[in-house]
């Protein structure tokens, strides 16, 4: 027991308990989490800092707004509804379309149909706080479908992936990809089954997945090799993930990003607890590359440059 | 540097609840184990005379420097006397006095003594005392005595045995037979060694008492002798002239005087009767902490009414509840719904017991859950869905309570303890789990749930732990400590070995 807590040690790998204690709490001030915790906010600051989000089409702040959901979406076949606060990719709906026959009934990510009915009920609990981090009420909002890059068609079940990158005090540190499977029904949160990869931060090209905790080198839905796939426009994601500190303060940070086919990458949210799988994903400890930044660090450095500083300093093992 | 704050406040309120702990351990008496029963003697001494016709005085030795024992309490029964304490020469005096009285008296005097090792002979070193005053033929007999035992002793303590053995010979010798002629008492014949004692100028004196043992209804006085050897007084038990203290000996008082003397009565009479009983450990130490003027005691949770220490008996076991949810959350790293629901949880278990409190548990909450799923259904608003849970499992309650009377099983009733609140909002946020992250993750963080209560429960139920908190509630600061220390702890949770097991690998 103690062997394998020193080997991880050793590995630099990073626990909750030292998360919590060392970075969250001193890295993280409390007042600054409204900025990530709720959607909304994030979004303006991400728009004020000049960069690429998902349009917004309307928010519904209260239970008397929920009926006006038909007049936000108007004409449009796919979007998005998700919490303002939501934890972890619980009570995101994402709708590709409309039934043929009836305008009202929607088809979801995962190819059910629901109805306007149900889909307003989903609303109503947003709104009511069911998926809100603690439990208050909430705001739900209804945004752009991202459509994504053909460059993940092959390892994604449904869903959109995203690329999640931890930035440390403006540095990034690790990056993976998460990509949705049939488990996760379309999510890509590794929690609920998604596969991540992680990727190497030279070259933005990926590697070996996780799933569960357990290395997979193939996407359990279709069988696809998961690694040495290239994530377009790396630089570019990068520099946005650095920019995340500048723009939120905050120096223990998780961005992520989506890679739309027309658009490009696109901030999705950002959040204050990261969690700890992207290690596995990248077999390689958060602890230890941490160190490493903080031996270089340079206040004065602007996004762009922390960006090529983590590109060169942590190229894949091997 | 944050992190020495903790360690020196980890620090400082350890050494405040061990240092009060101790204290009340140590000095106060106060008993480690639950139940713990101290034996305590009581000791009456009736003294029954005819009344004269003039004023009464009664005047009775009572108990001064009792070694190996400390008084409880003392008291005295006598209708119409005026009663006070006055030290004497040989200790304490009882003293009742009265004006007039008629007929046949009788004064009660009753002291509560229990063992103490720590209470030692605190007398004064006594001065040697002068050269008796003896009359011949005596004063030789004493003297070719003394110069006798002195050749065939070292000190002060093989002097007196040399002597008692010398004084109790079988054919003793014509010295020895002439000073025992008069005898006829146990305490003459200490008295008469006292003196031979005073002639070698050693000090000595008669202590007079009772080996306490059981219960006894007229318990006879024994004699024995004091010798100081200038540093110590030493026991000798003049029939054999060992030096010993018999066991459990309690001094009544020393000296030669008289036990009792009344002036103004006859027919004196003077019984004693021992009584033995126990008392609760932690009482005698509430008393010890009154007489000595300790505010410890003031704030001791057995000075509450009997109702509210049985509140506090509960409440106080939540702290280490809290403990165990800390080391079950951050050092081993179990899943459980709510931060505080499996303490509230394992308090219930208290009442029914484990076995009966996990099945009432998992039936309250399988039953509410597959409900709380057919609710969904209708799409109700967060806060009336949770109303509505809350009144199914109070309505559940009621069910298994009711079928389980029906059935027999009186234990099914206690399911009215749990917590409804806590259950209701268990299984609302259970079943948003298992929309949202499937069935394998509520049940895993539902089972934590139940693994860190049964664990609460183990600890919260040790009746040792529980006499210990209450008796000693400044040991919270010391859980307190351990808490904030957890709070520090930035190592590996031990599931978080099996979940990075993969990265140890080179």
């Amino acid at each position: 027991m103690f062997a394998i807590a020193r080997k991880l040690r050793g590995a630099g790998i990073l626990g909750l308990n030292e998360r919590n204690a060392d970075y969250i709490m001193r890295l993280n001030p409390r007042r600054l989490f409204p900025l990530v915790d709720d959607k909304v906010q994030t979004k303006k600051l991400a728009l004020e800092a000049g960069m690429a989000v998902p349009d917004l089409y309307g928010i519904i702040a209260n239970q008397g707004e929920v009926r006006t959901f038909a007049k936000i979406v108007g004409e449009r076949d796919s979007f998005v509804i998700k919490p303002a606060r939501g934890s972890g990719g619980d009570g995101i709906l994402v709708v590709t379309g409309r039934s043929q026959r009836r305008r009202d009934s929607y088809r979801l990510s995962s190819g059910v149909v629901v109805s306007e009915g149900e889909i307003l009920h989903h609303i109503s609990n947003t709104v009511g706080g069911q998926y809100s981090l603690s439990g208050t009420r909430d705001k739900a909002l209804i945004e752009y479908c991202v459509h994504f890059d053909p460059t993940f068609a092959e390892v994604s079940y449904q869903g959109v992936p995203d690329i999640r990158v931890v930035v440390y005090r403006g540095y990034p540190a690790m990056a993976m990809v998460r990509l949705p499977t049939r488990a996760s029904d379309g999510k890509a949160n590794l929690h609920q089954g998604a596969v991540g990869a992680g990727v190497d931060l030279q070259t933005g090209e990926t590697l070996n997945g996780v799933l569960e905790n357990k290395v997979v080198d193939e996407h359990p839905d279709t069988g696809a090799l998961v690694a040495g796939l290239r994530i377009p426009r790396w630089d570019f994601i990068l520099e946005s993930a650095a920019r995340g500190y500048d723009v939120t303060g905050l120096g223990y940070l998780g961005v992520d990003m989506v890679i739309d086919r027309d658009r490009g990458p696109l901030i999705l949210e950002m959040n204050a607890r990261p969690g700890l799988n992207i290690q596995i994903a990248n077999s390689a400890g958060l602890a230890s590359r941490i160190a490493r930044i903080e031996e270089d660090y340079n206040t004065s450095a602007t996004p762009a440059e922390r960006a090529a500083w983590a590109k060169q300093a942590f190229p894949a093992p091997g | 540097m944050k992190q020495r704050y903790v360690y020196v406040l980890a620090a400082l309120l350890t050494i405040v609840g061990l240092s009060v702990f101790t204290y009340k351990w140590q000095v106060l008496g106060f008993p480690l184990g639950e139940d713990q029963e101290t034996p305590v003697w009581t000791v009456e001494s009736a003294i029954s005379f005819d009344s004269g016709p003039g004023s009464i005085k009664v005047q009775l030795h009572v108990p001064t420097l009792t070694p190996g024992f400390r008084m409880l309490n003392e008291n005295s029964v006598s209708r119409g006397y005026g009663f006070s304490l006055n030290y004497g020469s040989g200790g304490r005096e009882a003293q009742w006095a009265i004006r007039r009285a008629d007929g046949e008296q009788t004064i009660y005097y009753r002291i509560s003594v229990y063992e103490d090792d720590s209470v030692d002979q605190s007398d004064t070193t006594p001065p040697f005392p002068p050269p008796p005053v003896i009359d011949e033929p005596f004063k030789t007999a004493v003297d070719v005595l003394v110069s006798d035992v002195r050749d065939h002793s070292a000190d002060t303590a093989s002097f007196t045995t040399e002597l008692l053995r010398r004084v109790n010979d079988r054919s003793p010798d014509p010295n020895v037979e002439l000073l025992m002629a008069g005898v006829d008492s146990n305490a003459d014949f200490v008295s008469v060694v006292t003196t031979i004692l005073a002639a070698a100028r050693i000090p000595a004196r008669m202590v007079r008492g009772f080996p306490l043992s059981g219960r006894q209804r007229s318990a006879a006085l024994v004699a024995w002798l004091e010798v100081h050897d200038g540093d110590q007084w030493l026991y000798f038990n003049p029939a054999t002239g060992e030096e010993s203290f018999p066991d459990r000996f309690l001094v009544w008082w020393r000296g030669n005087e008289p036990l009792v003397n009344v002036e103004g009565g006859s027919n004196v009479e003077v019984g004693f009767a021992i009584q033995q009983n126990h008392l609760d450990a932690v009482a005698i130490a509430e008393t010890q902490a009154a007489q000595r003027g300790t505010s410890a005691v003031d704030f001791s949770l057995y000075s509450l009414p009997i109702q509210t220490q049985a509140v506090y008996s509960v409440l106080l076991m939540i702290p280490v509840g809290a403990l165990i949810m800390v080391v079950m959350r951050n050092l081993i790293g179990i899943d459980a719904f709510g931060t505080f629901m499996p303490v509230l949880i394992a308090l219930a278990f208290r009442e029914t017991k484990l076995l009966w409190g996990v099945v009432l548990f998992t039936l309250l909450v399988a039953l509410g859950l597959s409900i709380r799923f057919l609710l969904d259904r209708l799409r109700l608003l967060l806060v009336p869905r949770l109303s509505a849970v809350l009144i199914v499992v109070v309505m559940l309650m009621l069910f298994i309570s009711l079928t389980s009377h029906r059935l027999g099983m009186e234990t099914g009733l206690s399911v009215a303890l749990f917590p409804m609140v806590i259950i209701a909002m268990t299984i609302e946020r259970m079943s948003v789990v298992w929309e949202e992250r499937g069935a394998a993750d509520a049940m895993r963080a539902g089972l934590g749930s139940l693994v860190v209560a049964i664990a609460a429960y183990i600890f919260m139920g040790m009746p040792w732990l529980e006499h210990l908190v209450f008796t000693f509630p400044e040991l919270l600061l010391v859980i307190l400590a351990l808490v904030v220390l957890a709070g520090r702890y930035t190592g590996y949770r031990l599931t978080e070995l099996r979940r990075f097991k993969a990265l140890s690998t080179d």
